[in-house]
């Protein structure tokens, strides 16, 4: 049977916006296309084992500090994997991981690995509300992408590299480009959670596609019955856009 | 110039009625958030005229629940003024202290993150301090924030003010911990505790070193026997516990009360572990308060549900039990609760996005509806939220020709009524506004204003 795997990294540090829904999801659309799937916890101190796509959450400050220095060990790791076809789903903290630093407000820095040219400032106030994006992944027809953020940190994307989505209501990367998240080939980063996949099943199936195409397999995924999540996806886009 | 504090009463008692009247709700905040326009330092000096002072209970789950176990306790020996319908915020505790004309002791439940204006305000002479669960972030923020504004009231207590602290919370017990005024509670009894942690359990890791936390018995989300192996610090020594806890079906749990005063065995008329640390709370406070162990007993036993909380309404033929959900540690203990009786259930979930829930729903993923979907019959999503609902059970295993959607209350309750029998009723703490204020309508439940008075 066709299976496939995702590495969870710190699930019992980073798992603050309710992180295991991602999980759910992917775990739940396999399921139910007769597609294996299983989710491999990676704590402070193990190594990187071997997966289609990894996933990091968010987590509180004090526990995002605690495993802060445990992550750098994968930053190559990480990167290989990334080159041989892996993907990347990282929310919120796990985002601001996959930069290059976190400043604090007293110029105090928390590296991050260094996958994508990113970084993230403290800003003032936190962004918190309803989101709603409009994404367009490998040229396709745009998909609407909702969910919620809460964020003090500030997002910029470096020369070149591009975001997740356009926002249409909420504050996005640092409310000020316009632009949220971020897409760079397999690697998707976002502060949208909600939780981010259930109510976006589209960004699910192309995750659960891609990780299917590392394995030498059609990435076309036969259709759900989607009427709840996407009845659920209606009303949070007019929550957002009000 | 000010007012005479008498007319900024009255004007605020008025203010009360006219909304029971115009028929805007209870009139629970109004006079109080008039009298806090009129005279913020009104609530100061109205506080500072209780003749035996003022209590304050805050945790993030049970504050309702523990506040009405030590009105029960004291009532038959004190006047109280008690903000008993759950207002919590500042203006609550001013509306409280206008309607109580003649009460001799203060007792107030307080929001988490109200806790340091309040106390500042009306100088108690005991604060118990529950738990803290990660709740409502996009309102609260995380839960270290609140532990700091706690450690901060705390630091500024004058030294006669007892602190009447959860033991088997580690984030709690680190608060005060060297105050000589402090009595500890917990549970002493490892026949109950859960085989492992649940899924979203905070404050894992140690407050002062960052290790994982060890624990001889873990019994509610992250509460228990706790200790961290590497820098050696443990639960503090409770001195007010339960041991030998029995339950009793959906009815009631039994267990004995383990205190200075001496031991004594206790029926609580509510299921579940959850309301044994609230009945731990109420009798560790109600003992600081100067109430008799026979008093402390006979108290919680005569105790009801406070409204939402486990309350029993005839409806549909047959019984229906209001439980208000509004983090994933209170979602979880109600499942865990309910789930104890195998039988198929009839539901109906409410989940509402408003300020007062929270606008961010993602918490229902922390929740455990995986545990109850074996055992759910039917059930009928409503509120604001009502998809998000019912998508978040199919992913936990419901069957969709077992969900129905009805976002309209009165629409659900209908259908609900239709089907008949007996059912279980979660709800969001504005959702479980709405439905009461439909059951009121429909005559089968009080206003909450009334039942409480």
């Amino acid at each position: 049977m066709t299976r496939i795997t995702v590495g969870h990294l710190y699930p019992e540090h980073l798992n603050i916006y309710a992180d295991r829904g991602n999980i759910a999801a992917l775990e739940r659309r396999c399921a139910w296309r007769g597609i294996g799937f299983e989710a491999i916890a990676i704590g402070p101190g193990d190594a990187l084992p071997d997966a289609d796509l990894y996933y990091l959450g968010g987590g509180q400050d004090r526990d995002q500090l605690l495993i802060a220095d445990d992550i750098a060990r994968h930053a190559e790791p990480l990167r290989a994997a990334v080159d041989g076809g892996a993907g990347v789903l990282a929310v919120c903290g796990g985002y601001q991981l996959l930069g290059h630093y976190y400043r604090g407000h007293q110029g105090d820095e928390m590296r991050g690995i260094g996958l994508v040219d990113l970084v993230t400032e403290a800003g003032s106030r936190r962004m918190i509300g309803n989101i709603m994006l409009d994404c367009r992944l490998d040229g396709a027809a745009a998909q609407r992408l909702v969910g919620f953020e809460n964020h003090a940190g500030r997002t910029f994307l470096g020369e070149g590299v591009q975001p997740l989505g356009q926002v249409v209501h909420g504050h996005g990367n640092n409310g000020e480009d316009g632009g949220e998240g971020v897409q760079q080939g397999s690697v998707i980063g976002t502060y949208v959670h909600g939780p981010l996949l259930p109510k976006n099943p589209w960004l699910s199936d192309w995750l659960i596609g891609r990780a299917l195409e590392r394995q030498g397999q059609n990435r076309q995924l036969p259709p759900l019955d989607d009427r709840l999540e996407l009845e659920a996806q209606r009303v949070a886009a007019a929550i957002a856009a009000r | 110039m000010r007012a005479p504090l008498a007319l900024e009463i009255g004007l605020a008692r008025a203010a009360a009625g006219l909304s029971r009247l115009a028929g805007t709700g209870g009139g629970t905040t109004l006079p109080g958030k008039l009298l806090w326009k009129l005279d913020p330092g009104a609530v100061d000096r109205l506080a500072a005229r209780l003749p035996q002072g003022s209590a304050l209970v805050s945790a993030t789950n049970g504050k309702t629940t523990t506040a009405a176990m030590v009105a029960r306790i004291l009532e038959p020996s004190t006047r109280l003024a008690h903000n008993r319908a759950g207002a919590n915020l500042v203006s609550g505790v001013a509306s409280a202290l206008v309607a109580a004309r003649d009460a001799q002791l203060g007792l107030f439940e307080v929001d988490e993150a109200a806790l340091p204006e309040v106390a500042r305000r009306v100088a108690p002479r005991a604060v118990s301090l529950g738990n803290l669960f990660r709740d409502q972030l996009d309102r609260y923020g995380e839960l270290e924030l609140i532990a700091t504004g706690w450690r901060d009231l705390v630091a500024r207590l004058g030294p006669a003010t007892t602190l009447v602290s959860n033991a088997d919370d580690p984030l709690v017990a680190s608060i005060g911990r060297d105050r000589e005024r402090h009595t500890w509670f917990g549970l002493d009894d490892p026949t109950a505790a859960l085989p492992e942690m649940q899924h979203a359990s905070d404050s894992k890791w140690c407050v002062r070193c960052g290790a994982r936390y060890a624990y001889t018995a873990v019994y509610l989300g992250h509460l228990g026997d706790w200790r961290c192996p590497a820098c050696g610090d443990a639960r503090p020594q409770p001195s007010v516990t339960a041991r030998e806890i029995q339950t009793d079906g959906l009815d009631a749990v039994g267990f004995r009360l383990c205190t200075p005063a001496g031991d004594v065995a206790v029926r609580l008329p509510l299921p579940g572990v959850y309301n044994v640390y609230n009945a731990l709370a109420a009798a560790a406070l109600a003992l600081e308060l100067g109430a008799g162990l026979e008093q402390v007993r006979a108290g919680l036993e005569r105790f009801s549900a406070a409204f939402g909380r486990f309350e029993r309404i005839d409806f549909g033929g047959g019984e229906a039990v209001l439980l208000l959900v509004k983090n994933p540690a209170g979602g979880n203990e109600v499942i865990r609760t309910l789930a104890a009786d195998e039988a198929p259930k009839r539901m109906l979930i409410a989940l509402n996005d408003r300020i007062a829930d929270g606008r961010d729903v993602s918490w229902i993923w922390d929740v455990d509806f995986e545990r109850l979907a074996p055992q759910i019959g039917s059930v009928i999503c409503c509120g604001t939220r009502a998809a998000e609902m019912a998508m978040r059970l199919k992913y936990a295993g419901v069957a969709l020709d077992r969900i129905e959607v009805r976002t309209d209350m009165d629409e659900a309750l209908d259908r609900l009524a239709a089907a008949g029998g007996s059912s279980y009723l979660l709800a969001t703490y504005t959702a479980m506004l709405d439905l009461r204020g439909r059951l009121e309508q429909r005559g089968l439940v009080l206003p909450f204003w009334q039942e409480a008075a």
